[in-house]
């Protein structure tokens, strides 16, 4: 029904106040402690598949006597490290990726930064937490049962997945339930992207018009159109899955297969199908993890530079054709996989096709750096970190688009370490950026700016050398998915390069208990601020730090500008909040 | 900049707090739950669609009678209650409540005789072999896109009648607002949306020559 935001009583028992909570600031720090939790455990998996690829032949006796059928014979089995790979990747896009950008700071700030008490569907928020919960979980069981976790990597490329146990161990309920997951996971992210849309666009403050909206509401409301019509499709995908598997239908299985030297009994299906839904859903997914850090880089660069953003209505218009350009990319994913040329080409000119937009952001980026009184915090370095990564791996994706290089590329670490930078890592250091940005406002207090910084840098330095070297291993046809490239002869003067990222990765993974640290101990001992400790304009700055349950107390905000106004001639400090009526910010 | 002027805040301001458009939180949301569920349909429909032009020996199992008469009967029904279903709407609008539970009833009974006869058709496919993993007619990806095609949509179906058998329920005793039988509708109105689709090219595409 029509009528105010949702406004409900702060719920007084331990439970329904921090378990069961309908408040979204509540909501968004559980989806971030999930993100925290999965991103640990993604990070552990992989330190197994470093360790796998930069010493084959290492026995490992501690993890042996841990893992005995891990570690089977000796060395690690290929199996096992199949698995790892495979949970990575599920675990870091879905959970992490997915989880933390959108659902957690979106959930938290999305609606102070457009002047709502909530979300348009409180219940349906909390709900949607404790489904992505059940999610992981569901997903976490994987790794335990019995033929260990699936090892058809976080694409479940049909017809390995669809065909159980007689195709590897971990194909069996290993990948039943990773497949339930998914499904799980896809209804969890319907019921964000509802609350999101419908938030934005029903319970913005008075004065907020879609205009005055801070960048980053702008990218989540975009991600959340993406999320809205990308995640169906992979449901119906994970449904069709689901029955190939336990329901005996062959979509995804073609006739006259035969695995593990038996013929499979099925018929008429076609592994492509698998392909394209999945690459339908999976392209929008990609940007569904990076737009959020877009939105929190403009809004960051600006506020730090103290100089409007530049070119607001260009920065709109480019997330937004990102986001359309997006859905019809996905063939690129799909070029060796005996596509007409015709369809290649369209699907390579769409994809180069994104460069343009996201040239306009970069380029606006750099402008609104341009001349600024910058002011170089631990979240200001994260952010041009962040420009910095997005234009190392956009560049790769230029080549990448165009199917005569990507023929010769396809399934090297070339792409690894494409895909890595541009949506791995650019998008977690835009979590690092909105975390220490957002940090005092969550809980009141400021993180240490100088192991903020001590971070950075070690983690910059780090993900620069795990990830550019792969781009050598790729160029020399270095082969993604495979547990030992000292096999081949060609490879084998290349092992040192696998030693040295395997190094790299783990002096990176150290640094970030530097942030762990910084981040709890922060949380009870940092520097208690004020309301606006960054003189930032959007609205979530005029409320208290934390917000109370209802943000904004008795008092409706009503909003008079734009959000990035620092550095306005004529006004008596160098930015003007959102809600100051008084000050006349003529140009 | 010309948004960053401070403007007096007149009527061309956005006066925050109301829905644009006049569609509040619960239509808008379950517009968008449409879109996407409309996406999942899709997506099934193109998989159906793909794995059919894919295999040389598609069955053509529909006789004109009983299939066809009965799939037809079916459209039938569920047009109607389409009708009947924006009578409800526009009687729980005027705020007559007898009517609009009436005319909920009527949509209820419909879809109840839509899902019968459905599940009969289902039962003939069955009793004449055709499985989710196998069709003695050709190939068995006919079985895996009928059932799991009309199946999803059965399901919503249903769970269409449960959802309007509360609305109607709740009507009389002021428990929902004609915004809600509104809502209800327009989910009622997407599920005979698909069936618009789903009938030419599952039914109408396999007639027995």
């Amino acid at each position: 029904m029509a009528g105010p935001a949702a406004v409900h009583e702060v719920r007084r028992s331990f439970i329904r106040r921090y378990i069961f909570s309908v408040d979204h600031k509540v909501i968004g720090i559980q989806y971030l402690l999930l993100a925290l939790v999965s991103v640990t455990v993604g990070m552990i998996l992989s330190v197994f598949m470093r360790l796998r690829l930069a010493w084959p032949e290492e026995k490992w006796p501690l993890l042996q006597q841990l893992m005995p059928t891990a570690f089977a014979g000796g060395p690690m089995t290929p199996e096992f490290y199949l698995s790892m790979m495979t949970m990575h990747g599920t675990i870091m896009v879905f959970f992490v990726l997915t989880t933390a950008p959108l659902s957690g700071f979106g959930n938290y700030f999305l609606p102070i930064q457009v002047g709502a008490r909530d979300m348009a569907f409180p219940t349906i928020n909390m709900l949607s937490f404790w489904v992505t919960f059940v999610a992981l979980g569901v997903m976490i069981c994987a790794l335990f049962v019995t033929g260990g976790a699936p090892i058809s990597g976080w694409t479940g490329y049909a017809p390995l997945s669809a065909l159980g146990e007689i195709a590897g161990p971990g194909l069996g309920l290993g990948q039943t339930l990773w497949v339930i997951s998914i499904a799980i996971f896809c209804v969890a992210s319907l019921l964000t992207s509802l609350n999101f849309l419908t938030t934005t666009l029903n319970l913005r403050a008075r004065g907020m018009s879609l205009t005055r909206m801070p960048l980053t509401v702008w990218a989540w409301f975009t991600t959340a159109i993406l999320a809205l019509l990308a995640f169906p499709v992979l449901l119906a995908a994970g449904i069709l899955l689901i029955l190939d598997r336990v329901g005996g239908t062959s979509f995804f299985i073609p006739a006259g297969l035969i695995v593990s030297d038996r013929v499979i009994p099925h018929e008429g299906g076609s592994p492509l199908l698998w392909q394209h839904l999945f690459w339908f859903f999976g392209h929008p997914e990609v940007y569904i993890a990076i737009l959020p850090g877009m939105g929190v880089t403009s809004h960051i660069l600006s506020t730090f530079a103290r100089k409007p953003v530049f070119a607001y209505r260009a920065m709109v218009g480019a997330i937004f054709a990102i986001g359309f350009i997006s859905y019809i990319v996905w063939g690129h994913h799909m070029f060796m996989s005996g596509m007409s040329p015709y369809s290649s080409m369209a699907f390579s000119i769409t994809t180069l096709a994104v460069g343009v937009p996201s040239a306009i952001k970069t380029f606006n980026w750099l402008a609104t750096l341009w001349g600024g009184q910058i002011r170089f915090t631990a979240a200001m370095l994260f952010s041009i970190g962040f420009v910095s990564l997005f234009v190392s791996g956009g560049v790769t994706g230029l080549l990448l688009a165009q199917p005569a290089v990507d023929i010769a590329l396809h399934d090297t670490y070339f792409v690894v370490a494409h895909f890595h930078i541009i949506m791995g890592v650019a998008a977690i250091f835009g979590i690092f950026a909105g975390l220490h940005y957002w940090f005092p406002k969550m809980f009141g207090r400021m993180m240490s700016e100088t192991l903020g910084k001590v971070h950075f840098w070690l983690t910059l330095l780090g993900v620069y050398c795990v990830f550019m070297p792969m781009h050598f291993l790729g160029l020399a046809g270095g082969l993604r998915r495979y547990a030992q490239l000292t096999e081949f002869e060609f490879l084998r003067p290349l092992q040192p390069i696998h030693v040295f990222i395997s190094v790299a990765a783990f002096v990176t993974i150290a640094a970030q208990l530097v942030f762990l640290f910084n981040f709890f101990w922060s949380m009870k001992r940092g520097q208690a601020v004020g309301p606006n400790p960054w003189d930032s304009t959007s609205l979530e700055w005029t409320t208290p730090s934390p917000p109370p349950h209802d943000n904004f107390g008795p008092l409706e905000p009503v909003v008079y500008h734009g959000p990035y106004e620092y550095g306005v001639p004529g006004a008596s400090k160098d930015y003007v909040m959102q809600t100051e009526p008084e000050v006349e910010v003529g140009r | 900049m010309a948004d960053s002027r401070v403007l007096p805040l007149g009527e061309a301001e956005w006066g925050g707090g109301v829905s644009p458009y006049a569609v509040g939180h619960k239509k808008l949301g379950m517009w968008l739950f449409l879109l996407s569920d409309s996406l999942t349909f899709s997506a099934l429909l193109i998989a159906y669609s793909y794995v059919r032009i894919a295999s040389d020996q598609w069955p053509l199992p529909f006789h004109l009678w009983p299939s066809i008469a009965m799939a037809t009967v079916m459209t039938f029904l569920l047009l109607s209650s389409s009708l009947t279903m924006a009578f409800g709407v526009a009687a729980a609008k005027r705020g007559d409540t007898r009517s609009a539970v009436r005319f909920i009833v009527l949509t209820i009974l419909c879809g109840v005789g839509f899902v019968v006869l459905h599940a009969n058709e289902w039962m003939t496919l069955i009793d004449e072999g055709v499985r989710l993993w196998s069709n003695p007619m050709g190939t068995p990806l006919f079985g895996a896109t009928f059932f799991t095609l009309t199946g999803l949509h059965m399901a919503h179906v249903a769970s269409g009648v449960i959802y309007l058998a509360v609305i109607a329920a709740g009507l009389p005793g002021n428990r929902f607002h004609h915004e809600d039988v509104e809502i209800s509708g327009l989910y009622w109105h997407f599920v005979d949306l698909v069936w618009m689709f789903i009938f030419p090219l599952v039914y109408l595409l396999s007639v027995a020559p």
